[in-house]
């Protein structure tokens, strides 16, 4: 089986999600090659093969650097063309999901997304995906010849399992209407850890009380190498931005560590989280829901409690 | 201007999912059915643009059995011209995309837009799909959408930010928040609705790739351990040796 992995970079960076879609190509035991787009440093290309990868496809235009659905889908279909690659495995997000669609349409393949665990095969070619919005899963067979794999996060291990390799370049053909839809510009955090890829979220809600008492929030995340997140009405009044936002309409975290302030834990909220390894909730209401889906609970004001977890995890380096 | 928003008929948020059938069914009993929350956003961007625009109509459609009719009247209360429901499970992606293509090739809209994904089965492609099968841009997930004669200026939201694009239509597009504010029919709106064209049509045959095996829940989550506010230190001790995630 020829597998093809689509990843994604960031600030000449492949993003941690991607890795985790090599690791989970290379379970799945097939001849793993990888294709970035856009300006990726050098290193970071060849250090694909120590996750999995045996070729290293590089299609380096600076036209790829940003991400636009229709050139990206054109050419990792041409990129599968060439590799003869029966599937494509990519990292669920606001890039991948949208190409991995397009992709699945030119090819005729069978698509999943919100992938959590590697395909059974012993009967047929089966994926478990994760619906309802972290509450139920489903088995589905993917029946077609070629397969679109759009995994959730953690869905494999990065390991390191061989070396380096030399990337080879490619060179799509691609026209004017793939860049159709103009990128104008691009806003975006720098140097922050994204939400999505973070393993510990830091989470505040309205027990807060205001944007001017993040500090703390910022801090602990700062010293726990965490992302800062936040609920829905945080978001909608403006406090944080909006892409903090986690829950059922906003962004779905699966973390190893999920730490909640001053958040009630609305099914809303919830349904963001849900996937996450370890909950921890501090809210001054010992009645508030979220106790019920967390692993450690704290109860007490947020003000008194944050400052005193942050002294405990300085003094615990 | 025609514009087509396309619906989804799903559990309220706060339901509780069971399934029946040897877990291959839905178990809808005592569930309550609302509009996808992002479709709806793109319903109410789509009313706001034809708010602002005269001539410009609003359809909406969704592929579904007879029972998501009142969903589909809501959608026309809240403010949508006529109604499209394809007669059938919306089983996979791909089936109900190839449904949704073939209605607006029938039609020619100038804009598409639906929600980023349904929370139901969350596939987040029906609008990539669609944009494919039509050869039209898709652009997912947009939170801005501001029309400037045949040219829109959208924000898409990426990780950590936002990327604002220039499109000419037609275009498909996934929507979120903060596109638009949730719209509440009224009693006017409730009324009309009854009464405005909602057609049934048949679902052309496709050839989907993907079929359904079972469902199945998560574990059950253990009980929560609480930690004294005066003991913070201990949950320190205990994320690093128990939980082992610090
Ligand atoms: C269709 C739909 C979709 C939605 N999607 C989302 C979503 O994606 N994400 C989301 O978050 N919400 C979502 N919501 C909203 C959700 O229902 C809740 O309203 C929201 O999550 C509540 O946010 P909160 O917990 O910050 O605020 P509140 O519910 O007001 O809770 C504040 C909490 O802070 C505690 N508190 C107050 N002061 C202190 C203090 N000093 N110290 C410690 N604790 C304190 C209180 O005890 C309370 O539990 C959605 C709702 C709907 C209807």
């Amino acid at each position: 089986m020829n597998i093809l992995v689509f990843v994604e970079s960031a600030e000449g960076k492949i993003k941690k999600t991607s890795l985790e879609a090599v690791a989970y190509a290379n379970g799945m035991g097939g001849n793993v090659t990888a294709l970035a787009l856009g300006t990726v440093e050098a290193g970071e290309l060849a250090s694909l093969g120590k996750y999995g990868a045996k070729k290293v496809l590089h299609a380096g235009d600076a036209k790829l650097n940003d991400g636009v659905i229709q050139a990206y889908t054109n050419t990792i279909v041409q990129a599968m063309e060439a590799e003869n690659a029966d599937v494509l495995v990519l990292a669920n997000s606001s890039l991948g999901t949208p190409v991995a669609a397009r992709v699945s349409t030119k090819l005729g393949a069978s698509i999943a997304t919100n992938v959590t665990e590697l395909p059974e095969t012993s009967a047929g070619f089966v994926v478990k995906k994760s619906i309802y919005t972290g509450k139920a899963f489903s088995k589905v067979e993917l029946k077609n010849a070629k397969k679109v794999i759009a995994i959730k996060k953690n869905a494999a291990e990065i390991k390191e399992v061989g070396s380096d390799v030399a990337p080879t370049t490619f060179a799509p053909q691609l026209t004017d209407a793939d860049f159709a839809a103009k990128i104008v510009s691009t806003e975006k955090a720098t140097g922050e850890i994204l939400l999505p890829e973070a393993n510990i979220v830091v989470s505040g809600g309205r027990g807060m009380k205001g944007p001017e008492h993040w500090g703390p929030i910022e801090e602990l995340a700062k010293l726990l190498g965490a992302a800062t997140g936040c609920s829905k009405p945080v978001s909608d009044i403006g406090w944080r931005p909006h892409h903090e936002h986690v829950g059922q309409t906003g962004v779905k975290v699966s973390p190893q560590l999920y730490i909640a302030v001053g958040i009630s834990g609305a099914i809303q909220h919830l349904a963001g989280v849900n996937s996450s390894k370890c909950i921890v909730v501090i809210n001054k209401d010992s009645e508030a829901p979220f106790f019920k889906a967390a692993d450690y609970g704290i109860v007490g004001d947020a003000f008194d409690v944050l400052p005193k977890l942050i002294e405990a995890v300085k003094a615990g380096k | 201007m025609k514009i087509l928003v396309c619906i989804s008929h799903v559990p309220d948020t706060t339901s509780k999912i069971n399934f029946t059938d040897n877990n291959t069914k839905f178990d809808g009993n005592g569930v309550q059915f609302i509009i996808g929350p992002y479709d709806d956003y793109a319903l109410a961007r789509a009313i706001e643009i034809k708010e602002a625009n005269a001539g410009t109509t609003v359809t909406v459609l969704n592929v579904g059995p007879a029972d998501t009719e009142p969903t589909i009247r809501k959608a026309l209360a809240i403010g949508a011209d006529d109604a499209v429901r394809v007669n059938a499970e919306p089983t996979d992606s791909f089936f109900v995309a190839k449904q949704i293509a073939e209605h607006a090739k029938s039609i020619g809209y100038d804009l598409i837009l639906m929600g980023r994904e349904s929370i139901d089965f969350n596939g987040g492609v029906v609008h990539g799909i669609v944009g494919e099968l039509l050869g039209m841009p898709s652009l997912s997930p947009v939170m801005k959408l501001e029309l400037d004669g045949t040219k829109a200026k959208l924000a898409r939201e990426i990780e950590g930010g936002k990327e604002l694009l220039e499109v000419n239509l037609p275009f498909v597009a996934g929507c979120q928040e903060p596109i638009a504010e949730w719209k509440i029919p009224n009693m006017r709106g409730i009324m009309s609705a009854r009464t405005k064209p909602l057609q049934v049509v048949e679902p052309v045959v496709v050839d989907s790739g993907v079929s359904l095996q079972k469902f199945e829940l998560p574990p059950a989550k253990g009980a929560v351990k609480m930690v004294s506010a005066d003991n913070v230190a201990e949950l320190v001790t205990l994320l690093k040796n128990e939980a082992k995630v610090l």
